[in-house]
């Protein structure tokens, strides 16, 4: 048994479980910790909480392969048998798939999220018109669309719409004509987040069709984060699971 | 990916609020192959699933039910009115949680019916499992319906839509049935011959086996068997050994937010205290304790188990229960260790529970309770709540002085005898409290400078099974009269400014009371409701007065009838053919005592000879004490 640390805790989440929301999953964490008899840190005061950050929450309805929390431990034994314990506690639909014991200086999983990684595919009978042209023809016109100087996108949210500038966050775009699907890597950090939807509806909305409503098949293949950077540079993204380290 | 059975599309998921309510696989639930399964069971709670997730007697039976051999019990709650306008759209029929199973394929529908406005309910469930409504529609191929809980003690406003009807606690007979139930489908099912041969085991009710026949003034004449070999009285059950029974260890943990979010530990069963309008006082009599190493050893687990962070316990009255100290020291102490809260329900406030409580919440942000439910020592001596001024005073003395500053005070209005002195005295009592705190707490002490008295009042609706069954209810206007006189008596007080007087609406009340001693032709009153799109009746948001009123009137019937007429002590009642084990005669004797203003003891200081004796156990056969009050 080791000292104080902080752990990054990787899971999936699939299947019936897409339905549920990001508080469920917050609150099923925090009893799945209990059950396992992880040895969490909690705050002080009156009404003390487990130290517990998740990344960057998942909308409802999308599967993920790759979502992530950090705790704080009193002690900790070894990554297999946190793991061993943690899926004991948990259900098929979550899966913890990794544990890591963070460097000291590690930024903590929300504000450490700089973009995801996406899957996306059109459900049965939901393919837009559009997509239904040949291989070619989508490839050209998506180079063009990832080529424009700017892709406007009309957000709507709580506080009514905005108008913002897709392009910086969409950090790539493939088409797998095969497989009939997408590969995205999109900016998920909070003030900037780009959704799977929003990029395809701003492509269609262009050639004058709509993303009909719920058409998209989501799988968060993973959450990134910076690597260390010097002062003025740009650290490459890298998986937030190899921020840590095996213990 | 996992591609799991879901009864609903992703559309019809992706549309509606909170679709965790309907996708099932909750922590702990059961999962059972379908190849080692003879019987399926589907537990319903008529009320939404937050709601109906909180009940800690569906978790019993859910437990009893799969821990037996070839029985698979699943859980079915009321689709939300989002979900169900799309099932009634896309004709889907109501499915059971954990299989995603249409419910209409099972064998057995169990509804527990906890509260009188929760009827129309029970049909929108029939409705949407494609279920015919009344039992007399329903043929071999169909599945049986059977109601349990506190409502079955006068379950004829509901008799037409249930097959059975099993009377009392649900420990006891539920195996008999299914092996009985497994004879009759080994042999050829043949619905008839099936409920003809439950009609004869303890606690269950058949009600198409009995014929009412009533009098010109519309009570009844006659209640009777239509057959020999039907019992003309059914006893209820209890499970006698409370400390070696049913209880779950392994609660299902829900993912979203419910009302009852943490383990909920039943200390014991029924209450000593008798107080004549209360009538799960007098249903589950006698009082029973579970054994408190068992209790301590059933916390732990269950807590281990779910990972709740919070345990509450239940019963009637936690006060009286006899190695409470003991309990709540050990649960204190393990508590700590693993920052698991413990929430304290129903405490009676002396020092023993301020300390405690003192002890597990935050005293400036808590509110404590009292419950003296009538505002005169007169009226309290009616009810036979032996609450007095002086311990509630003394009471709040100590807790001003541990530091709360919030108290809440809960009172009936319209109960039998009140009057307009007695209602005053809601309101002088509010005041004193008040002034007691002036008293106690010196004004540099004073936190808020002020004391929050929030005093709220309900309305008295009178409950078969209770001594207050033969009293009149008062009507809409006397009701809401007696709110604005309860409110004008407040407002003259001098402390009225740390007084805030909250009111429920009465509309409601009168319903639910024409339910509570409502006899058959009922039936057709709440079918009818529903048809007209009453539904969600005990939220009041959705509640239509007016159309159950109209209604009442299409089938020849008035809520007076049911509600503020004066029932003559030999009037037959609609549930009379139920020994609830409290005896008529028991009851009577409280009615008549109560109107000379005329207390009766507690168990514990006195046995009133109520009838639950019978039952050979309990607080009956254990050596009285007197007890300093």
């Amino acid at each position: 048994m080791s000292e104080h640390a902080k752990l990054r805790i990787k899971f999936h989440k699939t299947g019936a479980l897409r339905f549920i929301g990001h508080l469920d999953v917050m609150r099923f964490f925090q009893k799945c910790l209990r059950r396992a008899e992880i040895p969490v840190c909690y705050t002080g005061g009156f009404s003390p909480h487990q130290i517990l950050t998740f990344a960057a929450p998942l909308s409802v309805g999308l599967e993920s392969l790759g979502e992530y929390m950090d705790v704080e431990v009193s002690s900790y034994t070894t990554s297999e048998d946190i793991l061993r314990r943690l899926n004991k506690a948990s259900v098929p639909e979550i899966e913890i798939v990794s544990v890591k014991l963070l460097p000291e200086n590690a930024g903590n999983a929300m504000a450490s999220v700089a973009a995801a990684s996406y899957e996306v595919s059109f459900r049965e009978g939901r393919v837009p018109a559009f997509f239904m042209e040949s291989d070619e023809m989508i490839k050209m016109e998506l180079e063009a669309f990832l080529g424009r100087p700017t892709i406007p996108y009309v957000k709507s949210g709580k506080k009514g719409t905005r108008e913002v500038d897709l392009k910086p966050g969409i950090f790539s775009l493939e088409w797998f004509p095969g497989q009939k699907c997408f590969h995205m890597l999109l900016d998920a950090s909070s003030g900037d987040n780009v959704k799977p939807s929003q990029v395809l509806d701003a492509f269609l909305s262009a050639r004058g069709e709509c993303l009909p409503e719920n058409s998209l098949k989501i799988l968060r293949l993973d959450t990134l984060t910076r690597a260390p950077h010097g002062d003025g540079e740009i650290g490459e993204l890298i998986s937030m699971d190899s921020v840590g380290e095996i213990f | 990916m996992n591609h799991e059975k879901l009864a609903l599309s992703e559309d019809i998921l992706m549309q509606i609020e909170k679709p965790a309510r309907y996708i099932g696989k909750e922590y702990n639930s059961v999962v059972k192959d379908l190849k080692d399964v003879d019987v399926r069971f589907a537990m319903c709670f008529p009320d939404v699933y937050e709601i109906g997730m909180s009940h800690l007697g569906i978790q019993i039976l859910y437990d009893m039910f799969n821990g037996m051999d070839g029985v698979w019990c699943e859980r079915v709650y009321s689709p939300w009115l989002d979900l169900d306008a799309i099932m009634r759209r896309d004709h889907i029929p109501l499915f059971a949680l954990e299989s995603q199973d249409p419910v209409k394929d099972f064998d057995f529908l169990g509804i527990t019916i906890q509260y009188e406005m929760c009827y129309t309910n029970i049909l929108q469930v029939l409705d949407l499992a494609q279920i015919p409504l009344l039992s007399k529609d329903r043929t071999d191929s169909d599945v049986i319906v059977i109601g349990g809980g506190p409502c079955t003690y006068n379950p004829e406003p509901i008799a037409d839509f249930f097959d059975v009807f099993y009377i009392g606690e649900g420990e006891t007979r539920y195996q008999e049935l299914i092996d009985l139930y497994r004879k009759h489908k080994k042999a050829g099912f043949h619905r008839d011959a099936f409920l003809r041969e439950v009609s004869h085991v303890p606690g269950m009710y058949v009600p198409s086996l009995y014929e009412v026949t009533y009098k010109e003034d519309g009570t009844i004449q006659s209640f009777l068997p239509r057959f020999a070999d039907v019992p003309a009285k059914i006893l209820k059950e209890v499970e006698m050994d409370l400390s070696n029974t049913y209880y779950p260890m392994k609660p299902l943990v829900p993912y979203v937010k419910i009302t009852q979010d943490r383990v909920v530990l039943e200390i014991q069963r029924g209450c000593i205290r008798g107080c004549r309008f209360c009538q799960a006082g007098q249903l589950y009599r006698p009082v029973r304790e579970r054994d408190v190493e068992k209790l301590k050893e059933y916390a732990m687990t269950m807590l281990k188990n779910t990972g709740h962070e919070e345990i509450t316990l239940s019963s009637l009255s936690s006060s009286d229960y006899s190695k409470l100290p003991e309990l709540i020291d050990y649960l204190i102490e393990e508590c700590a260790k693993q920052h698991v809260n413990i929430s304290l329900p129903s405490l009676r406030i002396d020092a023993f529970s301020l300390d405690v409580m003192s002890k597990v919440q935050d005293v400036k942000k808590s509110s404590l309770t009292f419950a003296p439910e009538a505002g005169s020592q007169r009226l309290r001596n009616v009810i036979n709540k032996g609450l007095t001024e002086e311990v509630i005073l003394h009471g709040a003395h100590l807790a001003f002085e541990g530091g709360w500053t919030r108290v809440k005070l809960y009172f009936m209005l319209g109960q039998p005898t009140e009057t307009e002195e007695d209602i005053r005295g809601i309101a002088e009592l509010c005041n004193k409290i008040a002034a007691e705190f002036f008293d106690t707490v010196p004004k540099e002490k004073r936190v808020n400078g002020r004391v929050q008295i929030v005093a709220s009042t309900s309305f008295f609706v009178p409950k078969p099974f209770t001594p207050f069954q033969w009293a009149p209810q008062c009507t809409k206007e006397q009701f809401v009269e007696k709110a604005y006189f309860t409110r004008k008596c407040i407002s003259e007080q001098l402390n009225q400014k740390s007084i805030k007087y909250n009111w429920h609406e009465a509309d409601a009340s009168v319903m639910e009371g024409v339910l509570a001693r409502g006899d058959r032709r009922l039936c057709e009153v709440i079918r009818k409701v529903y048809e007209k799109g009453c539904f969600y009746d005990a939220w009041s948001e959705y509640y239509k007065h007016q159309t159950w009123l109209d209604t009442m009137a299409e089938c020849g019937l008035t809520p007076e009838f049911y509600t503020s007429r004066q029932r003559s002590l030999d009037e037959i009642f609609p549930w009379d053919f139920i020994d609830a084990g409290v005896t008529k005669e028991f009851l009577k004797r409280e009615w008549c005592k109560a109107q000379a203003e005329t207390i009766s003891e507690n168990c514990k200081l006195k046995c009133q000879g109520c009838g639950a004796a019978r039952f050979g156990g309990g607080i009956c056969f254990e050596a009285r004490n007197v007890e300093n009050e």
